[in-house]
C-alpha cells in the first residue's frame, strides 16, 4: 500500500516537472515579441506655454476646461479635473515652461501598492487606473512618489483620477491627444529607447541649449516621460530628493519575508506548544 | 465586601438556543449612566455624519486632500487600533504557546477585545474607501494585487479576525449552553491560536511596511527600512499596557463578573505583564536607537520635529519603561498602571507621527482632522464599547465558565 502510494507520488512528481518544464520551453520556443515601453518626451525649450495640451486632455478625457491664468512663478498643480498642467517657472535661466503630468513609471509606486491591480502598468507602457478593480483606498496615491494620482473627493463614486498616456488612442495607433496638438513640437511620443537616443541627440547637437540630464531616465527606476530643459531641473518643480533605484524595490524586502514567516513560524510554535504540553502531563503524573 | 452584587448573570441550561437568546437581548443594566449619557449623543451625530459622507463623498466631512490622502481614520482607527489590539496574540502565545496557567484568566477578555477591535476598527476603514463596494475584489481575485504590502496586510486582518473568532467562540457556545459546539469549538483553539499568532506578526509589521514607500514623504526621524519590525516590537507592549489598561477598568465596571479568586490572582496578572512589557520596550528602544544612529539624523535633533522625536521616544517610551522596571521590582501597581497610560499616549503619538503628524511634515497646509473626523472616530470607539459591554454582560468572558465545560476541559 505503501510502496504504491510512493509510486503514484513519484510518477505524479515527474509529470509535474514535465508539465512545468514542458510549458516554460514552450514559451521560449513561441518567441513572444519583447514590447517595448512607450512614453512621451517633453522639450521644455521647444514649449510656447499655449496650453493647448491642457485644453485637448480636458476634452479627451470628459474633463471641464481649465479657467485659470498661467502667470510666471505662480505654481499650478494637477488635480481631480486636471490630469496635466503647463507652469511657467522663474529659474536661473529666465522663465521656463514645465509640463507635469503621470510619469508613467517603469516600476511604478502605485501599481505595486494597489491590492486589486486597479492600477495597471499596461504591456504597452502607459499606467492607467481601472474603475472596475478600485475600492478607493487611495494607497496609490499614499505611495506615488510624484503624487500623480488625484481623487475626487466630492464624489459619492470617486474616481481617481491621472494621465493614462491617452491608452485608447495608442491602442487605434493614434497619438497621445496632447501630443497630436502640441503646435511646437515640444511633446514626442515613442518609444522609451528611442526617446531617449533623440533626448541625447538634441543635447549633444546643442548643449548651450540644455543642462545635460535627461530627467526621467532615472528617477525613480526610470520613467516614461522624458524631460529636457535649460534649468536644473530641481528649480522647475521636480523634488530633487527621489532616488534613482525603483520605488516598489523598498518593499521587496518585506514580502519576501511574508511566505517565509507564513511557513515556517506556525510548525515552530506548534513544536514550543508540544514541548510545554508535554512537561505539563509529566507534572500531573508526579 | 458583604454589599456585593448577586451574579444575575446566568449561562444557558436547557431553554432552547433561540429563546434564550431573545430573553438574552434585554438591556442589563442601569440605562442613564455616565457613560451612556455621553456615548449616545456621538454615536447618533456619528451616523448622521456618517451618511452624509456616503451621500456627499469623503470630502464633506473630512480635511483629506490631494496630498493627504490619509488622515485620522486610517491613522489613529486603523494603524493605532490594531496596535493596541496585539494583547491578543502575545496574550494566546504566552497562555496556550507556553502554556503559563497565571495568564488564563484573562486570556478570553483580551482575545474578545482584539476581535472587536478589528471588526469596528477595520470596519471603520469601510468608511474611509471611497468606492466600499469593491472590497471584496482582492478576496474573489478581482484581482489579486500580490505585490502590494495592503493585499498582504488585508488578508492577515481577515484571516486573523476568523483565527480570534476561534478562538472566542467557545466562550458563545458555553453562554448557549451548546455543549457538543463548545467541546467541537475548545477542540480548535489551539490551532487558531497558531495561525493567529502567525498572521499577528505578519500583519502588525505590515502596518509599517505599508509606509515604506514613502520615503520622502515621512519625516526621517521617523523612517526607515525598520519600519514593519518597530511596528511588531511596539505592537507587544502597545497590546500588553492596553490589556493592563482595560484590566484595571473592567475589576471595577464588571465587579459582578469577576470571582473573589481571579480579583486576587489580577494583581499578580498585571505585575507579570509588567515585566513583559519592560523587556519588550527595553528591545524597542534599542532598535529605535540603533536606527537612529544609522539614519545619521543628528542635525534633525535640535528641530521643532526633532524635540518632537525626543519627547515621543524619552517621554512616552523611556519613562514608563524605567516606571515597569521600578514597578517590577518593587512590586508597585500604581506605577505599573501610569506606566501602561503613559505608553499607551507613546504608541498613539508613534503611530500618528508616522502616519499624519510627521507625513508631508514639509508640506504648506499641514492636514488636521475635522471635528467630524474625530465625532464619528469616537462614535465608532463608543459603539465598540457597547457590544463589549453587551457580550461581557452575558457571556462567560470574565466570569469562570459553566462547571460543565470545566470539568469537559480537564
Amino acid at each position: 500500500m505503501g510502496f504504491d502510494r510512493r509510486d503514484f507520488f513519484k510518477t505524479m512528481c515527474v509529470a509535474g516537472i514535465t508539465l512545468a518544464a514542458g510549458k516554460s520551453f514552450g514559451e521560449a520556443t513561441s518567441g513572444k515579441e519583447p514590447v517595448e515601453f512607450q512614453g512621451m518626451l517633453y522639450d521644455s525649450t521647444r514649449c510656447l506655454g499655449c496650453r493647448a495640451c491642457e485644453r485637448v486632455c480636458a476634452k479627451a478625457h470628459n474633463l471641464p476646461e481649465p479657467q485659470d491664468e498661467l502667470k510666471a512663478g505662480v505654481l499650478r498643480k494637477t488635480s481631480e479635473t486636471q490630469r496635466s498642467v503647463i507652469n511657467n517657472f522663474i529659474t536661473s535661466k529666465g522663465e521656463v515652461f514645465a509640463r507635469k503630468s503621470c510619469m508613467h513609471c517603469n516600476e511604478p509606486a502605485c501599481t505595486a501598492a494597489c491590492l486589486t491591480e486597479a492600477m495597471y502598468k499596461t504591456k504597452e507602457g502607459p499606467v492607467i487606473w481601472r474603475g472596475e478593480k478600485c475600492m478607493g483606498c487611495r494607497y496609490c496615491m499614499v505611495s506615488c512618489p510624484f503624487d500623480v494620482p488625484k481623487f475626487e473627493f466630492h464624489s459619492n463614486n470617486p474616481k481617481i483620477q491621472k494621465c493614462d498616456l491617452c491608452y485608447d488612442r495608442i491602442k487605434e495607433g493614434k497619438l497621445p491627444a496632447c501630443a497630436e496638438a502640441c503646435p511646437g513640437d515640444a511633446l514626442t511620443f515613442g518609444t522609451r529607447r528611442e526617446l531617449i537616443a533623440e533626448a541625447r541627440k538634441r543635447i549633444f547637437e546643442n548643449p548651450k541649449d540644455y543642462v545635460n540630464q535627461i530627467y526621467g531616465e532615472e528617477v525613480a527606476g526610470g520613467t516614461g516621460l522624458l524631460y529636457l530643459a535649460p534649468a536644473p531641473f530641481s528649480e522647475l518643480g521636480f523634488n530633487p530628493k527621489l532616488q534613482t533605484s525603483s520605488y516598489p524595490a523598498l518593499t521587496k524586502g518585506f514580502l519576501y519575508s511574508v511566505p517565509s514567516v507564513d511557513v515556517l513560524l506556525p510548525p515552530l510554535l506548534l513544536a514550543i506548544y508540544e514541548a510545554t504540553k508535554t512537561n505539563q502531563k509529566d507534572e500531573d503524573n508526579e | 465586601m458583604n454589599n456585593k452584587p448577586q451574579p444575575n448573570y446566568r449561562d444557558n441550561e436547557g431553554t432552547p438556543y433561540f429563546s434564550f437568546f431573545l430573553s438574552e437581548l434585554k438591556p442589563k443594566g442601569k440605562i442613564f449612566t455616565l457613560f451612556n449619557v455621553i456615548s449616545v449623543p456621538v454615536i447618533l451625530l456619528g451616523i448622521a455624519l456618517i451618511i452624509l459622507r456616503f451621500w456627499k463623498g469623503l470630502g464633506a466631512i473630512t480635511n483629506l486632500s490631494q496630498d493627504v490622502p490619509w488622515g485620522l481614520w486610517i491613522g489613529f482607527d486603523v494603524v493605532t487600533g490594531v496596535a493596541f489590539a496585539g494583547g491578543a496574540y502575545v496574550l494566546t502565545f504566552m497562555v496556550y504557546i507556553l502554556n503559563m496557567k497565571k495568564y488564563k484568566s484573562i486570556v478570553r477578555v483580551t482575545v474578545l477585545n482584539g476581535f472587536l477591535a478589528y471588526a469596528f476598527y477595520t470596519g471603520a476603514l469601510l468608511l474611509d474607501l471611497g468606492r466600499p463596494w469593491n472590497v471584496v475584489n482582492p478576496i474573489i481575485g478581482n484581482n489579486f494585487g500580490a505585490s502590494s504590502v495592503l493585499f498582504l496586510v488585508a488578508w492577515h486582518f481577515l484571516l486573523y479576525m476568523l483565527a480570534e473568532l476561534f478562538e472566542f467562540s467557545p466562550a458563545i457556545a458555553e453562554w448557549l449552553g451548546a455543549r457538543k459546539a463548545a467541546r467541537i469549538l475548545s477542540g480548535l483553539t489551539v490551532g487558531a491560536v497558531i495561525l493567529g499568532i502567525t498572521l499577528s506578526s505578519l500583519h502588525q509589521s505590515g502596518l509599517g511596511a505599508l509606509y515604506l514607500m514613502c520615503k520622502d514623504k515621512i519625516h526621517p526621524l521617523w523612517y526607515s527600512e525598520f519600519l514593519p519590525i518597530l511596528f511588531l516590537v511596539s505592537s507587544v507592549f502597545a497590546g500588553l499596557s492596553m490589556v493592563i489598561f482595560e484590566g484595571s477598568i473592567s475589576q471595577k465596571v464588571f465587579n459582578d463578573q469577576i470571582s473573589a479568586e481571579h480579583r486576587k490572582e489580577h494583581d499578580n496578572v498585571v505585575h507579570g505583564l509588567s515585566k513583559v512589557c519592560a523587556l519588550a520596550m527595553f528591545a524597542y528602544l534599542f532598535l529605535q536607537f540603533l536606527v537612529f544612529i544609522h539614519g545619521e539624523h543628528w542635525e534633525l535633533l535640535n528641530t521643532g520635529m526633532g524635540h518632537w522625536f525626543l519627547l515621543e521616544m524619552l517621554g512616552f517610551v523611556l519613562v514608563p519603561m524605567i516606571l515597569f522596571f521600578y514597578s517590577y521590582r518593587k512590586y508597585n501597581l500604581m506605577a505599573v498602571r501610569i506606566a501602561a497610560i503613559l505608553t499607551m499616549i507613546g504608541i498613539i503619538l508613534n503611530r500618528l507621527n508616522v502616519t499624519v503628524i510627521g507625513f508631508r511634515w514639509d508640506a504648506a497646509v499641514r492636514y488636521v482632522p475635522s471635528w467630524m473626523e474625530i465625532v464619528v472616530t469616537f462614535a465608532v470607539i463608543f459603539t465598540e464599547l457597547w457590544i463589549f459591554r453587551w457580550i461581557v454582560r452575558r457571556m462567560p468572558v470574565l466570569r469562570n465558565s459553566p462547571v460543565w465545560a470545566q470539568e469537559s476541559g480537564h
